[in-house]
């Protein structure tokens, strides 16, 4: 076993691939950088709102007013420079914190994809993206590889499948399967596609969807991995995502899933790709191909593995938290989120928030667009997390404005996977007896209907 | 390489193709039996409801105007009395085209600029004392439309008579006058714009753009009438003047303060119009067509849940029945027993629930085009 380990650890492949990799990720990056700005969001999403959903501990993460704009700045050019290969361990990790700034600024906008571009900068902070077909390579040839260890590769590659497999596997519940939700929901409102619009219609589409949807997800990274079915199963993904980006409004998450999955391919379709780009920006390739190997020092390597591994550890482990809570998971939301659990839902609600006078009974309601976008309150509304921090938030701004002997109760409904609408906080708990935790959320009302399934 | 290039290149092309329905493209849609015929519920929409709607409410603002228009060349008692019943039936027709802010009348404010109330009425004495306004400022919201005719007509005085007054021998008498012509003039002038775009080519541009994207014709009025029923019909109308969410009754917040009883009828009138409206049934004696109803009905053929449309309806006849309980002058109902104000708006915040939460969802339609990624 041990000797199995140390000889894997010790086997070499070439650096073009990651090369590849790194270079469409660092442009696919810039392009999604670029595109935030270009649609208005910085200033639509953490500039004008008044207020700002925290993560549980990341409390001080917030949009710094203008200076946001030089956090995507830096971001965008370090996307850049990790894509020429230029200063590439600085230019990741100052991606991989500028970017998850950013995403930790206002969980309302958070999204599985995004949380994917974190871990998978945070990856790549160990790994010699760098050392190949890089600005790199050519300023100091001493810091040029052609080959590097398998492992180097291959954690993308694991990181890839757990991403797919772990997606497949949130989909084995009943919801999915047996009342083909939410895509019933989903797809009909898609009626004026040219060829697909009235298929969408149908209702085995609906059941053929959600369930080649799981099928697709759990085999993919094994077809990918195994060689006869490897071009199939490109085909695949490229369907798969294209008909994804088609049907949903995901942004640049198909391409970047599309052009991630190639690193499944050989090291000559990588080499080809490069001779390309040499070819057209004029550059002498054969310089990087030195076939010098990035060695480690035994110190330096066990440290890095040892990191790398407790790092997959943790992403296998990490998405079955949900366990250890009561409840439904799909209801509460408790150890939803950072699981890969995409699209399974289709959930909205509506919050009344009250505040009382707890001496004279005294009592008016809250107008949520005096102090939240409409984006911001969709997301608040059937999500207990941000029901209870905006609660106290609501606490403070009226006892700023004199009030007194504060209580926060929530009329809140939500409606869940065509399930006709149900209360969903209880009315009667005066939210500020809580405060966040990890903590089950005693105040989320039972959900009456059962989802089987994992 | 080759064969992946290939896949690449013609998944593009594929794609290409597919998302030029994304930007509010044009398409005949739903021709097929098995497909909700969306084209065709546009199309009774805007033919036997909102064009309707609006031509019998411009016409009832031209008699506004020409009942004004008498009354200022020589005020009388009688022509008083003939421009106040102008009045009243000008306010109830308005109620079946308030919630239709979409096109022209969203472009001209058209709503904020007939019906805010309650009326700034120090604003509206400091310029006709100075006998200088300009209507078609964003400010002067307040200071025009029915809340302000209501002031002018019903709220000058304890009675009638000194009302008159107002208008034959008082102070500024001039002033007064053509105030109040400037009032129900740019009322009617509004209406008279928005109706001419609806019998125009707005017609035609709202019942073509059946595209499924946020900027599609179903999708944006949808947003509207929803946010009508919530922010007008149930805070307007009952919510403010209850107190719901100051918590303190403020009978100055009921619509139609002056005139009296008029402000419960208005209520119903709008709660009416939006019932029918959502049901499918045309406008007066126009014919009945598809709407929400039936859309809804069509969803939920597929779905096993409950009959969402029918939860609907049946919330909407159940305010209507508590709205009996109330008293004609909303005014009186606040100060003499507010927990009857409180219930009404607790039927009307049900169906908010049902609409805003159920219906949207159900339709696969997001609230207020948020227009971010998703997962």
């Amino acid at each position: 076993m041990n000797s199995k380990r140390s000889k894997y650890l010790n086997s070499y492949t070439e650096a073009a691939p990651l090369a590849v990799f790194r270079l469409l990720f660092g442009l696919m990056m810039f392009a999604s950088i670029v595109r935030f700005w270009w649609n208005g969001w910085i200033e639509k999403l953490y500039i004008l709102p008044k207020f700002h959903f925290s993560y549980y501990g990341f409390e001080w993460v917030k949009p710094l007013g203008n200076f946001t704009y030089l956090i995507f700045t830096i971001c965008g050019i370090a996307a850049l420079f990790v894509a020429a290969g230029y200063k590439y361990r600085l230019a990741i990790i100052t991606f991989f914190l500028s970017f998850t700034y950013i995403e930790l600024m206002d969980k309302t906008t958070y999204l599985n994809h995004y949380y994917f571009i974190s871990v998978l900068s945070f990856l790549m902070i160990f790994l010699p993206a760098g050392a190949y077909f890089s600005i790199d390579a050519i300023n100091d040839p001493k810091k040029g590889f052609q080959k590097i260890p398998c492992w180097c590769v291959d954690s993308i590659k694991l990181m890839l499948g757990i991403v797919y497999f772990y997606a497949g596997l949130a989909k084995i519940n009943s919801d999915w399967l047996f009342r083909a939700m939410p895509l019933k929901i989903w797809l009909p409102s898609k009626y004026d596609l040219p060829f697909l619009g009235d298929l969408m219609q149908q209702e085995w589409v609906h059941y053929a969807f959600s369930w080649s949807g799981m099928l697709y997800d759990l085999s993919i990274p094994f077809l990918l991995l195994w060689k006869r079915t490897r071009l199939f199963a490109f085909a695949l993904v490229v369907i798969f995502h294209v008909l994804t980006r088609v049907l949903f409004p995901i942004g640049m998450f198909p391409y970047i899933m599309i052009v991630s999955a190639m690193i499944f391919f050989s090291p000559q379709f990588h080499h080809k790709i490069l001779k390309k780009l040499a070819d057209w920006f004029k550059i002498d390739i054969s310089i990087f191909d030195n076939n010098r190997r990035y060695f480690l020092k035994p110190k330096t390597r066990k440290i890095l593995t040892g990191i790398i591994s407790v790092f997959f550890v943790i992403q296998l482990l990490f998405p079955w938290r949900y366990l250890l809570y009561p409840g439904e998971l799909f209801w509460t939301e408790e150890g939803f989120r950072f699981s890969w659990r995409v699209m399974l839902m289709e959930k909205a609600g509506y919050a009344q928030f009250k505040i009382v006078d707890g001496k004279t009974g005294k009592r008016f309601y809250v107008d949520n667009s005096d102090f939240l976008t409409p984006f911001q309150e969709k997301q608040m509304s059937f999500q207990p997390d941000f029901i209870l921090e905006y609660a106290h938030y609501l606490a403070n701004h009226f006892k700023k404005d004199g009030h007194q002997n504060i209580e926060v109760y929530v009329e809140n409904y939500v409606a869940l996977n065509g399930r006709a609408s149900d209360p969903y906080i209880s009315p009667k708990t005066n939210l500020l007896n809580f405060t966040d935790s990890f903590k089950h959320k005693t105040f989320i009302l039972p959900f009456k209907d059962e989802i089987k399934g994992l | 390489m080759k064969k992946i290039s290939t896949i690449l290149i013609l998944s593009l092309l594929f794609f290409a193709a597919c998302s030029s329905g994304d930007d509010g493209g044009e398409t005949n849609g739903g021709n097929e039996t098995e497909s909700f015929d969306r084209s065709a519920m546009l199309a009774h929409w805007a033919d036997d409801v909102i064009v309707p709607a609006f031509q019998n409410f411009n016409q009832s603002t031209s008699e506004l105007k020409s009942a004004t228009d008498a009354f200022v060349a020589n005020p009388n008692a009688d022509d008083f009395a003939t421009l106040r019943i102008r009045f009243r039936k000008a306010y109830i027709n308005f109620q079946h085209v308030s919630m239709f802010e979409i096109g022209k009348a969203e472009e001209l404010n058209y709503r904020n600029f007939l019906n805010t109330y309650p009326a700034n009425t120090a604003n509206i004495q400091i310029k006709i004392a100075s006998g200088s306004f300009n209507l078609e400022l964003p400010s002067s919201f307040a200071q025009q439309g029915f809340p302000a005719m209501d002031f002018l007509l019903y709220g000058l005085a304890e009675n009638d008579a000194a009302i008159l007054e107002f208008y034959t021998s008082g102070e500024n008498v001039e002033n007064y006058r053509s105030y109040l012509l400037a009032v129900a003039e740019r009322i009617d002038s509004l209406t008279a714009e928005v109706t001419e775009s609806w019998t125009g080519n707005y017609r035609t541009t709202f019942v073509k753009n059946t595209s499924s994207s946020s900027t599609g014709s179903v999708d944006r009025f949808t947003n509207d009438y929803v946010m009508y029923f919530e922010k007008f019909l149930r805070s307007g109308k009952i919510g403010y003047p209850a107190g719901v969410f100051s918590g303190t009754p403020s009978a100055v917040n009921v619509e139609s303060l002056y005139a009296g009883n008029l402000s419960k009828e208005l209520y119903l009138e709008a709660l009416n119009a939006f019932s029918n409206f959502f049901e499918g049934k045309g406008f007066d004696s126009n014919p009945n067509g598809k709407s929400y109803k039936q859309y809804l009905q069509y969803l939920d053929s597929m779905k096993d849940g409950q009959d969402l449309a029918a939860l609907i309806s049946s919330q909407f006849s159940a305010a209507k029945n508590q709205a009996n309980s109330l008293n004609s002058n909303l005014k009186e109902q606040v100060e003499s027993d507010n927990s009857v104000m409180l219930a009404a708006y607790d039927e009307l915040q049900k169906a908010t629930v049902l609409l805003k939460l159920d219906m949207m969802q159900a339709l696969s339609i997001s609230v207020d085009y948020v227009d971010s990624d998703g997962d």
